[in-house]
């Protein structure tokens, strides 16, 4: 409290005269509130497809798959961590792979038309998509706009800059001490070393969305953002800073997507937005807001990752893989729907079993 | 609010055949059983009062009959035959309906549109057939003596008047059962008293009525029988004729109620809070108040004369025009909450379900929403933290709950309503707005709720309490202050506050008129066009 308080009674205050109540922490076991969640599904069913495929898909097992499989999904996951606390809070990005190909258009113009030192070129790539971030977050946040409309549009003028200012010419011809830097393993292993990035980038997220008041603000404006404002949260510096931190990450994913192809182009990333948002919502979070989290996340982007790599390799072609990952999407989203529309018509018995919560009495 | 005594008929119903018979109705959700033992016995041509405390199951009943819930067992007849509504179209079609606190009209259709929405009649060429539409709204309208435009659009009618369209529906699809369920939580004097004549109406063209009301006053003008229910189970029926508030309350809580508004004198200190000349253009002008340590300021007056948004723009959630809030003698910054809350501010807002509690979070997130920048520990925020701060302030206010992490949604009102008030003390606030700190709460946790503001003011929290309930104004405060228009019109101290001075001060210069609904027009229309 602020120096000026003036002292108060240090009777405890309360309607209680004598002993207060207590309280359990938890209505549930630890074991069903860890094991009964959809994140822990997601995991389940990644672990089950994960061992499904390396006993029985041919050359899943070898050295090559693991390496190419998070090479290839590193733009997904990367841009996964901020997409998943935007859409807690309710809003959405569509404009990241439009940010993603401006990023990656910037690095080239620096790098290969100016000359300039690769590592300066990709910071003022990130600042760049952090840039694209302040402007769609400051017409969500503080003039109200749905973000919805905000980056629809954003997805066409980024990705229209990024057009204007390469034509229709690629850069290529990076700095190999760059583009190889993003392929080298982790010593021995089939692991790239940008999963440290990755890593890195992922403890600092779970612990700003799990582990800090902002975080628990965030789930919050998602559940009910008027009351957040009654609590005290700044809905719309929360939602600037969220979609600032979509920017810089789809950034950095640009800078990487440049070296990984030693190719900055006005067509690349294509529909790079919709993979996320959908390995975002089969990871757990509900498009509507307020739940998720990211241990679900990473567990779906894996899954979508490797599905696709597994169904590659029995010879599948792309399209089977889409409508696979289409259905398993929308199962997903329905499962839960599904079982709540169940418990709602059964009678009490076999119901407790399903319901995960007690609803309103 | 004194609605006239009804002429109750001399043998309400008599012997006919009950429209509705409940009988040990049961239902549970997961592990909590809502409804134990639901008993109800409905007679044509009668106004049948139910009530109980928040969490006694009424609700729960409601949504059975009318087809939300299916019962787990126990017998539900309608008319005579054993009925099981699988939705809410199977009990509407057999002829039940049920108007709700606030009704859901679409606000771009017009009166006549929404009484027939899904069921329009066609006229020739299958093109639906405005004219009849019209002409039937008018005659239901006229039969109900009610006077709204059956053209206009239903956006921006009156809650009172969205309640007038749901009956003229339920009359057009012939129900022979209304269930209101607190209709009258946010109308007026006038609105009520035109809310039971059209219930009277219907009583004597031979339906069955089911009011639910936590307003004694109006169960006993009103009703002809009342049941009283308590955690779920059925009480006791008796004929409105033979029993008094007294024995309700009784039956109701199960053990004698205490006196409702103990205020205890407390020594007034200094200033905490002052606001000067707070202007908000079209909904507050001028307003000046003071608030000292160890004082409840009562603010009085009509719903929608602004105190509310006087309340919210002090705490810095809306934005005002001109003036100055400060706290202790510093300047508290415009429009933002967070500053109101380090100057120390606590605000319990009006609507707990959606702006006091995020309803779907668990007891211990919301006790610790405000407080939880400083639980942290090396910057990191656990659960743990959480719960431990949270569990001794739910413990003081006797928050009933299994566990901490049980979302708010599963509780009752006024156990949601002690949630917010623990996350508000949590804080250790100097200043304390509380807005309609008992609406929509039972009698046990009401009186509750008034012995912990006089407790917190005797212990030197200066308190600013809004209340549209003129006995809790008059109890609780030692200062009232009406607000009709958006100005202060009256200061009154506690001993000239009477009930017929307040009155006064809250509709003063529309005497002549007879009538309070133009008090009523700015603020609502803003919150039914929402």
């Amino acid at each position: 409290m602020s120096a000026s308080t003036p002292t108060r009674g240090t009777a405890p205050v309360g309607l209680s005269k004598g002993e207060a109540r207590t309280y359990a922490s938890y209505a549930r076991p630890a074991w069903q509130r860890w094991l009964l969640t959809r994140e822990t599904a997601v995991i389940l069913l990644l672990v089950v497809v994960f061992t499904w495929a390396t006993s029985s898909v041919p050359n899943f097992d070898g050295p090559l798959t693991l390496y190419y499989l998070f090479l290839d999904l590193m733009p997904i996951l990367l841009i996964a961590l901020p997409m998943t606390l935007v859409i807690i809070t309710g809003e959405i990005d569509l404009s990241v792979a439009s940010t993603v190909v401006l990023t990656s258009a910037v690095t080239g113009l620096l790098t290969i038309d100016a000359g300039w030192g690769f590592g300066q070129a990709a910071l003022v790539a990130v600042a760049v998509g952090a840039l694209c971030g302040l402007f769609n977050g400051f017409l969500v946040g503080y003039v109200g706009l749905p973000s919805l409309a905000v980056t629809i549009g954003t997805l066409a003028l980024y990705r229209g800059i990024a057009v204007g200012l390469l034509g229709t010419e690629a850069k290529t011809g990076f700095p190999e001490a760059w583009t190889d830097r993003v392929k080298e393993r982790i010593g021995e292993t089939s692991y790239p070393q940008v999963l440290v990035v990755f890593g890195v980038l992922a403890v600092v997220f779970v612990l700003l969305l799990h582990f800090s008041g902002f975080g628990r603000g965030v789930y919050e404006i998602g559940l009910n953002d008027e009351a957040a404002r009654f609590s005290g949260v700044d809905v719309a510096r929360t939602k600037l800073l969220l979609f600032v931190l979509a920017g810089a990450v789809s950034g950095l994913a640009g800078v990487y997507y440049t070296l990984r192809y030693d190719l900055a182009r006005g067509d690349a990333a294509n529909g790079l937005e919709l993979q996320v948002i959908a390995a975002v919502l089969l990871g757990g979070v509900s498009i509507f807001g307020g739940r998720g989290a990211l241990h679900g996340v990473v567990a779906g982007v894996l899954l979508i990752g490797v599905i696709s790599s597994a169904m590659r390799l029995q010879g599948e072609t792309e399209n089977v893989t889409t409508i696979v990952i289409g259905l398993l999407l929308i199962a997903s989203v329905v499962a839960p729907s599904f079982l709540s529309w169940v418990s709602g018509r059964l009678p009490a018995g076999v119901k407790g079993a399903l319901s995960r919560r007690p609803r309103r009495t | 609010m004194t609605p006239s005594p009804t002429t109750a008929p001399a043998n309400p119903g008599g012997d006919a055949r009950p429209v509705l018979e409940m009988a040990d109705v049961r239902k549970s959700f997961g592990p909590v059983a809502a409804l134990r033992s639901g008993t109800l016995t409905v007679r044509p041509g009668s106004i049948h009062a139910l009530v109980g405390e928040n969490g006694a199951g009424k609700s729960t009943l409601v949504k059975i009959v009318a087809g939300v819930h299916r019962r787990d067992g126990g017998t539900l007849r309608f008319e005579g035959d054993d009925v099981d509504f699988a939705s809410t179209a199977d009990s509407k079609a057999a002829g039940i309906a049920v108007i709700y606190q606030e009704p859901t009209l679409f606000p771009d259709l017009s009166v006549t549109e929404n009484i027939f929405m899904g069921r329009q009649p066609l006229g020739r060429g299958r093109r639906i057939d405005r004219a009849a539409m019209l002409a039937e709204t008018r005659a239901i309208f006229a039969r109900l003596g009610v006077d709204i435009d059956p053209r206009r659009p239903a956006l921006g009618l009156s809650i009172a008047d969205q309640q007038i369209i749901e009956i003229a529906k339920a009359i057009s699809l012939d129900a022979r059962l209304l269930i209101m369920d607190e209709p009258t939580a946010a109308l007026s004097g006038v609105e009520v008293e035109r809310l039971f004549a059209v219930a009277r109406s219907l009583r004597d063209e031979g339906r069955g009525l089911v009011f639910i009301s936590h307003r004694f006053e109006e169960v006993f003008a009103l009703c002809d029988e009342v049941t009283v229910m308590r955690d779920g189970e059925y009480v006791a029926t008796t004929a409105i004729a033979s029993t008094t508030p007294d024995a309700i309350v009784e039956m109701m809580v199960g053990r004698e109620v205490g006196e409702l508004f103990p205020k205890q004198p407390a020594t007034i200190g200094e200033v905490v809070l002052k606001v000067e000349g707070l202007s908000s253009a079209g909904t507050f002008r001028g307003i000046d108040l003071e608030v000292r340590a160890g004082e409840i300021v009562g603010l009085a007056g009509l719903v929608g004369a602004g105190r509310s948004e006087i309340a919210r723009a002090v705490f810095g959630v809306d934005r005002y025009d001109a003036g100055r809030v400060t706290m202790h003698g510093k300047p508290v910054p415009a429009r933002r909450p967070r500053a109101a809350i380090a100057a120390g501010m606590a605000f319990v807002p009006e609507d707990r379900r959606k702006q006091g509690l995020v309803v779907d979070n668990s007891v211990a997130h919301n006790v610790a929403a405000v407080i939880r920048t400083r639980l942290d520990r090396l910057g990191f925020l656990t659960n743990r933290a959480e719960n431990r701060a949270s569990a001794p302030w739910a413990g003081r206010l006797e928050v009933k709950t299994n566990a901490l992490d049980m979302p708010a949604t599963t509780m009752s009102g006024g156990n949601q309503q002690k949630v917010v008030i623990a996350k508000w003390l949590a804080t250790e606030p100097t200043l304390l707005i509380i807005d309609e700190p008992t609406r929509g709460i039972d009698v046990g946790t009401k009186s509750e709720v008034h012995r912990l503001l006089s407790d917190l003011a005797g212990q030197g929290l200066a308190i600013l309490m809004i209340s549209s309930e003129l006995p809790e104004v008059l109890g609780m405060a030692d200062r009232v202050l009406v607000v009709r228009e958006g100005e202060i019109t009256a200061e009154l101290s506690r001993s000239e506050a009477t009930p017929e001075a307040v009155m006064k001060a809250a509709t003063a210069g529309h005497e002549s008129t007879g009538e309070l609904a133009p008090v009523l027009p700015d603020a609502l229309m803003k919150e039914v066009s929402a």
